[in-house]
């Protein structure tokens, strides 16, 4: 396996080195491991920076945006609470400061001036003066409490010390959840009367309303000692204690999460109010608020997963697409150094048949004038007893002789590095006359000749003497490997650019082995017979010729052998 | 013209061949004289004037094709049918542009070779001929 890890701190090494030592196919399938492997990595690693980047991004903004608007609406209706009570509070003062004690002690003043606050400001429920002694001297409400001493009473005694007081929510003697506002207030001789109105927290639930919060969520005021001031739905009713623990004091609108008594996520967005001991509290269940999160969420995993099948599918066939493009142009190129090595081999043995060849053609012409001679002697020569024994080695010897001088010849003519002469010709014409030549021995075997030869099949250049060469190699081949009264076809065809000619007939075949060596020089099947370079002369000149041979065999059914030859003139030939 | 009149110079440094092969001319009423190399084959050609030269190309010394390139420009008359030991039609190409009248290929066959020498010399009375004439113009 490939480690990871490796891959990343030598991309190329990995590449280069065993591969190169491995031996092919293997060499490949490493090669094919590496690549794809290198760019998996190499695009897998920005893709999935980018998704956790990208995710991390996004949930962060997520938390801001929903957090934000909280934030922004707990401060909001602070500020709606904070001006109600300092709206009365202010009231309350403006009353205490604008009227005297005799003033506010008159029962009939004091019910008008409720009348006119109440008017104008909603919530007051009553209003009442009390004296230094903490009785209350003057009351106007529904209630009936004039003479009534809070001289024992919390709200009573901060009065005196803070001079201004708003209480939290208490039943009190009314047994109903009230705020008091109540303003001491001193006259000139130095005593000190309190004037206290009484708000209704019904104001309180109405501001909360105004939030138009959604239904799972919940808003509510409490005071620092976490007892309920207004009625939550999931958090406990006014006056009893909240079921979970105070946040941390800001006078800020701050937002937290955390999981509320109902097991739910939640956010939590809250502010301490500076002049009152209270806090407003609004909580939201992040579910609700995250669904757009999650549905973002899926789609970035969606997306993030298809990305990588994306990138596993492209690298496939990339590097498929790479090693096929590799093993191709290593494959071309050994066969073009296969090519080069058997022209190569071609060429040195010309050179040795050539040298050879003149070698014993001088020595070959002395036996020949020798035996000539001796010939010409013996024809004038009268009759003795072994003349005609004597004359008939003689014979003997020049047929030899003349065998030698056609290996020779056919061991030069292999040899030699023709000039090629090009010509505009009729590659069909060509066949015909070729297997003209060899007719009579068709005839005589009874061997089925047939061409056929496209009547529409253009003219090319080439060269007609070597391609007669071809034909009557090919012929000759056919001819010998078929039985008496066998079949030799031999077509020819236009092929796109080339010109195709094949011979194909019905004789004995030949095996695999014999295949592989029928091009190489001096390789033979006809023992004795030939001389071995047929084919392969026919293979020098058509590769000098630009073309093509390919061969094809089965034994005991035929050969076929397919020639292209290219219709235009090339400057490589010449 | 008779055969026994043709003056005959064979050039070959192969004596056992040049030798044997005078000696079947000369069977056939062919009188034939030998060189072994090019130079001897310059002066017996300045010396006679032989009708045909049969000149082998490859020889030691002075080569088959300088010789024939020598005598074409001293005796244009002369004919000359070049002998190759081996089988590039190449020397016999260029035998055949420097004036050279036929080349053969060894081992030779006899009787092909007379009918050569034959119609070079034929050849050659023509052109004579053609040369007289176009002298007394």
């Amino acid at each position: 396996m490939i480690k990871l890890a490796d891959i990343i701190k030598h991309p190329l090494r990995g590449l280069q080195s065993d591969v190169d030592e491995a031996e092919s196919p293997v060499r490949y399938t490493l090669l094919r491991q590496k690549i794809f492997a290198l760019m998996a990595v190499a695009t897998l690693i920005p893709l999935l920076a980018m998704a956790v980047l990208n995710y991390y991004e996004h949930k962060t903004t997520m938390a801001r945006e929903i957090q934000n608007p909280l934030r922004v609406l707990v401060n909001k209706t602070k500020n709606s609470f904070e001006l109600f009570l300092t709206e009365r509070s202010s009231t309350v003062s403006l009353i205490a400061s604008a009227y005297t004690y005799p003033e506010l002690a008159d029962e009939k003043k004091l019910s008008r001036i409720f009348s006119v606050m109440k008017k104008e400001f909603k919530g007051f429920v009553d209003l009442g003066l009390i004296d230094e002694n903490g009785t209350q001297v003057n009351y106007v409400g529904p209630y009936a409490l004039k003479g009534k001493n809070y001289a024992e009473q919390r709200w009573f005694q901060e009065v005196r010390i803070k001079g201004k007081y708003v209480s939290d929510v208490f039943m009190g003697f009314r047994k109903f959840p009230h705020v008091i506002v109540a303003v001491q207030h001193m006259t000139e001789d130095g005593r000190t009367w309190i004037l206290r109105a009484t708000l209704d927290t019904h104001q309180f639930e109405r501001i909360i309303a105004s939030m138009s919060l959604e239904p799972d969520a919940d808003a509510f005021l409490v005071n620092s000692q976490g007892i309920m001031q207004t009625s939550s739905s999931n958090y406990g009713k006014v006056l009893e204690k909240m079921t979970f623990a105070l946040p941390p004091q800001t006078y800020e609108p701050a937002v937290l999460t955390m999981v509320d008594p109902l097991g739910r996520d939640v956010y939590v967005s809250y502010a301490y109010f500076p002049d009152a001991d209270f806090a407003l509290i609004a909580v939201k269940p992040q579910g609700s608020v995250l669904k757009t999160w999650y549905t973002v969420r899926g789609d970035l995993l969606f997306i993030f997963a298809l990305g990588v099948v994306a990138v596993f599918v492209a690298a496939y066939r990339v590097t498929d697409v790479l090693i096929g493009r590799m093993k191709e142009s290593e494959e071309r190129r050994e066969m073009a150094l296969r090519q080069v090595e058997h022209s190569q081999k071609l060429s040195s043995i010309g050179r040795l048949a050539a040298g050879v060849a003149h070698e014993i053609n001088n020595p070959l012409a002395i036996i020949n004038e020798k035996a000539g001679l001796m010939k010409d002697i013996m024809a004038r020569e009268e009759d003795f007893p072994a003349k005609a024994k004597i004359d008939a080695q003689v014979e003997s010897i020049l047929r030899s002789v003349e065998r030698c001088r056609g290996i020779t010849h056919r061991m030069l003519g292999f040899a030699r590095r023709m000039d090629v002469s090009i010509e505009d010709l009729d590659v069909g014409e060509i066949i015909k006359e070729t297997a003209g030549f060899l007719s009579n021995e068709a005839m005589h075997r009874k061997v089925d000749v047939r061409l056929e030869v496209d009547p529409e099949l253009p003219r090319i250049f080439s060269d007609r003497s070597q391609l007669q060469q071809v034909f009557l190699n090919l012929f000759n081949n056919a001819l010998a490997a078929v039985a008496d009264g066998g079949r030799i076809v031999a077509m020819a065809r236009d092929a796109g650019e080339n010109v195709e000619i094949i011979v194909r007939d019905n004789g004995c075949g030949m095996s695999d082995d014999t295949l592989k060596h029928i091009f190489e020089p001096f390789f033979t099947t006809k023992k004795g017979k030939g001389t071995g370079l047929g084919l392969s002369i026919t293979y020098g000149i058509i590769k000098r010729l630009g073309g093509d041979i390919a061969v094809e065999s089965e034994q005991g059914v035929g050969t076929t052998l397919t020639i292209t030859l290219p219709k235009g003139q090339r400057e490589a030939l010449a | 013209m008779n055969a026994k009149d043709w003056k005959i110079l064979l050039v070959d440094d192969e004596r056992e061949f040049i030798t044997t092969l005078a000696e079947r001319l000369e069977l056939r009423g062919i009188p034939a004289r030998v060189a072994f190399d090019g130079e001897s084959a310059l002066e017996a050609i300045a010396a006679e004037e032989p009708h045909v030269v049969i000149l082998d190309v490859l020889m030691p010394g002075i080569k088959g094709l300088e010789v024939l390139e020598r005598v074409k420009r001293t005796n244009p008359l002369v004919q000359v049918l070049l002998l190759t030991g081996h089988g590039s039609t190449r020397d016999g190409i260029e035998g055949m542009r420097l004036g050279a009248y036929d080349y053969m290929m060894k081992p030779l066959n006899i009787d092909t070779l007379i009918e050569k020498m034959e119609s070079a010399i034929d050849y050659a009375k023509k052109a004579a001929t053609l040369a007289g004439k176009t002298d007394g113009q």
